[in-house]
């Protein structure tokens, strides 16, 4: 057994509407600036449709993941090591700038330096890459937004695999849901295993995996390799770039940027406990379907006495034991089972999960013909087909995402009754597996969802990474090399690159 | 003038090119990459870029082994120099034409496609042309040198990069009177690594050969500046 602890992020799908807030804070945090124009750190995509990049979840076009071998073996789906070089001049899995967007701008200064004119000046597009005038966008960040475009486009949506989805082309039928993504800073990062240069790398205290940017030689495997694209080429630097989950942010006990600001308050920021030891085996379960209760037996207890030795002696703070224990997102994955990793089956074991969302009742129109189940409707009638949910969050296992359904209706059912009807009624909680009081902490967390509630971050603990003395006065964060030092530990032109340490007193 | 450009320069070209990369790995180690615009525009990168990366391998190691290796190994090794020279000339030619056509791709790559051209450096189109003009040369030689098939020549360029690598004073001599062509080769390769830490090529030298024996795929760093104690000895405890 060996703990180590991880900031996982919960998104309550159920509460998300789509108003990309977190998408431009993001944004205008982390990538205004030349080459990650098309880089969204953060995005909201409109389900059904095919996302960002078009067509991100179809691994077979895009061989993102990892895949079990027939030996049994786990490597990455672009190829094994061998592979992976060898494809090093040319990859043949890297997506083009057009499969995401060509970044243009508007030449807004049009507008006031036009001549007189019959008709108003207009501010047309030009590509940020060439400069050259672009005469149709052809695509953008959110291509799919609001049911835009005809149903047999959007309906290319992977997660319609194994549903009958004509009649969701329908009126009367039509569903959408949104689905905000980051990077899920995975317990078994493919980028990272992709990267020949080694330059990605998962951090042991609090799981961020961040590209090193002196490190990184721009081979473009972790691209190709991140199967959600998460990673994106900076075409200006010639570096990787990614989502860094605000870490200046989370090491100070804040949430990122795009949690902070999230409107609907639909974030959850808190920490998990894993076993780093039984990564592996987890991620290399035999069925798709099991990798979701496979990476359920990698979180640990933190309320479990031996895993909280174990996690001292592997080094973890106190009080990160403590916020395991507080923990929104342990709650929420491990003991309500209300929240699911997005696409298992990529057996990356995902850290940013998401709580599916309910949705109108089917045919509602037909009033008496709902399916009934006690006091509440029956899931299955939910216009959002069980099967969509399950191919995006379980790996198409249903079961789990009706249970968390049913909870979620449950709570609703117990709280209507509560407070309209002033009656509590236990046996809505005993019927979906709950208890009353622990229905009351859901509503508390899910509905209420206050800020302490939301982000239980503890802060890094920098005693232990570096003198607090030899900073001050220092380099802020800088993007490339403002003030770099060099890389190596001695200093090419003389001189110790060591800052100065005061003597000590002689105790 | 001879002496200067091939007894001297040498020693210029390799100083500056030594002494310039670790400059340059060392104070701006965010500038150091490949440069890679396949994200860019796909179309003539994936043929080109294999074909002129494997044909420019081939050329490379060709010279460092085929320049720098003792004449007497051959010579133990029953390797004729005519033989050796045939070789070169055969193995060089056909990887010198894979080069020039994979080259010549990524250079009308660059030239011709504005989201190329707006984001190339000077030093990206100029290395392009150099490596370019420096393979038409070399595949020239090769006219040359099958005018006489004895190896001789052959045999001094051998002489010559030995004697500039064991400092003798007078290795410029082995190619006073070699064939112009040899001549402008030679001085162009130098070039070449003159300018080499200024330029995108210095990536070759970040080949990821490590990735293969690196441990496994993941990779975790810790900032602790005091390393756990041994997992085995806490767990006895």
């Amino acid at each position: 057994m060996k703990i180590r602890a991880q900031i996982g992020m919960v998104l309550n799908l159920d509460k998300c509407i789509g108003c990309h807030t977190c998408s431009v804070t993001c944004k205008n945090v982390w990538t205004s600036r030349d080459g990650v124009e098309y880089a969204w750190f953060n995005n909201v995509e409109s389900k059904p449709g095919t996302g960002y990049p078009t067509d991100w979840e179809n691994q077979d076009r895009w061989r993102g993941g990892w895949e079990r071998t027939r030996s049994g073996k786990l490597q990455p789906r672009q190829g094994g090591k061998w592979r992976i070089l060898a494809n090093i001049f040319a990859n043949p899995d890297l997506p083009e700038i057009d499969d995401y967007y060509e970044p243009f701008d508007f030449d807004y200064d049009h507008l006031k330096s036009a001549p007189e004119m019959e008709a108003f000046p207009t501010a047309r597009p030009r590509s940020k890459i060439s400069g050259e005038r672009i005469e149709k966008i052809e695509k953008g960040p959110n291509w799919d937004e609001i049911l835009g475009g005809e149903f047999s486009k959007r309906s290319q949506d992977y997660n319609f695999e194994g549903v009958e989805k004509q009649i969701y082309g329908e009126y009367e039928n039509t569903f959408m849901m949104y689905l905000p993504r980051l990077c899920e800073h995975c317990l078994n990062p493919a980028c990272a295993a992709s990267c020949p240069s080694g330059a990605i790398y998962k951090r042991e205290e609090d799981g961020i995996v961040l590209i090193d940017q002196e490190k990184c030689r721009g081979w473009r495997m972790c691209v190709s390799g991140c199967p959600y694209k998460k990673v994106y080429y900076n075409w200006s630097t010639g570096k990787s770039e990614k989502c860094t989950l605000c870490y200046p942010r989370i090491e100070s006990g804040n949430p990122t940027v795009c949690s902070e600001t999230c409107v609907g308050r639909i974030r959850y920021i808190g920490v998990i406990l894993y076993d780093a030891d039984r990564i592996e085996e987890a991620a290399n379960a035999a069925e798709v379907m099991d990798l979701y209760d496979a990476q359920l037996g990698v979180f640990m207890d933190p309320n479990d006495p031996q895993v909280i030795a174990a996690a001292r002696a592997d080094g973890v703070p106190e009080d990160w034991i403590k916020a395991a224990q507080d923990s929104p997102i342990w709650k929420m994955a491990m003991e309500w089972k209300l929240a699911f990793p997005l696409h298992p089956e990529y057996r990356t074991l995902p850290m940013v999960w998401y709580i599916p969302p309910l949705s109108p009742i089917q045919n509602a129109a037909q009033a008496g013909a709902i399916g009934m189940d006690g006091a509440m409707p029956d899931v299955r009638n939910l216009r959002i087909p069980l099967r969509y949910l399950a191919n995006m969050l379980t790996a198409g296992d249903e079961a789990p995402i009706a249970t968390a359904l049913e909870r979620m209706l449950a709570m609703r059912a117990y709280m209507r009754s509560k407070t309209v009807e002033g009656v509590i009624d236990e046996g809505i909680a005993e019927r979906v597996g709950l208890s009353g009081a622990v229905i009351e902490d859901m509503y508390r967390i899910l509905a209420l969802a206050d800020y302490e509630d939301r982000f239980v971050i503890p802060t890094t603990h920098r005693e232990q990474v570096e003198e607090a003395y030899d900073l001050r006065g220092g380099c802020g964060f800088t993007d490339g090399n403002g003030c770099s030092t060099g890389m190596s530990k001695g200093s090419l032109f003389g001189g110790s690159k060591r800052p100065l340490k005061m003597p000590e007193e002689v105790r | 003038m001879n002496h200067f450009l091939f007894g001297i320069y040498p020693y210029i070209a390799l100083g500056v090119g030594i002494m310039g990369t670790i400059a340059r790995y060392e104070r701006d180690p965010f500038t150091w990459k490949s440069s890679s615009s396949q994200l860019l525009r796909r179309r003539q990168l994936v043929i080109g870029s294999v074909l002129f990366h494997v044909g420019v391998l081939v050329i490379f190691f060709g010279h460092l082994v085929g320049l720098l290796t003792p004449i007497w190994v051959f010579d133990m090794l029953g390797v004729s120099h005519g033989a050796k020279q045939i070789l070169a000339v055969v193995a060089g030619g056909i990887a010198g034409v894979m080069a020039l056509i994979g080259g010549g791709m990524l250079f009308h790559r660059r030239w011709t496609d504005p989201r190329i051209r707006r984001n190339s450096s000077f030093w990206d189109i100029a290395i392009l042309g150099l490596l370019l003009a420096q393979l038409v040369l070399g595949l020239l030689t090769i006219f040359v040198s099958l005018q006489h098939l004895d190896g001789g020549e052959m045999v001094r360029f051998m002489a010559w990069a030995q004697g500039i690598f064991t400092f003798d004073p007078a290795a410029s001599d082995y190619v006073a009177d070699v064939a112009l062509i040899f001549k402008l080769h030679i001085f162009l390769g130098l070039t070449i690594i003159l300018v080499f830490p200024f330029t995108r090529l210095v990536h070759m030298i970040s080949a990821p050969i490590r990735y293969l024996w690196r441990p496994g795929y993941q990779v975790v760093r810790s900032r602790r500046q005091e390393p756990l104690a041994d997992r085995s000895a806490r767990q006895g405890k």
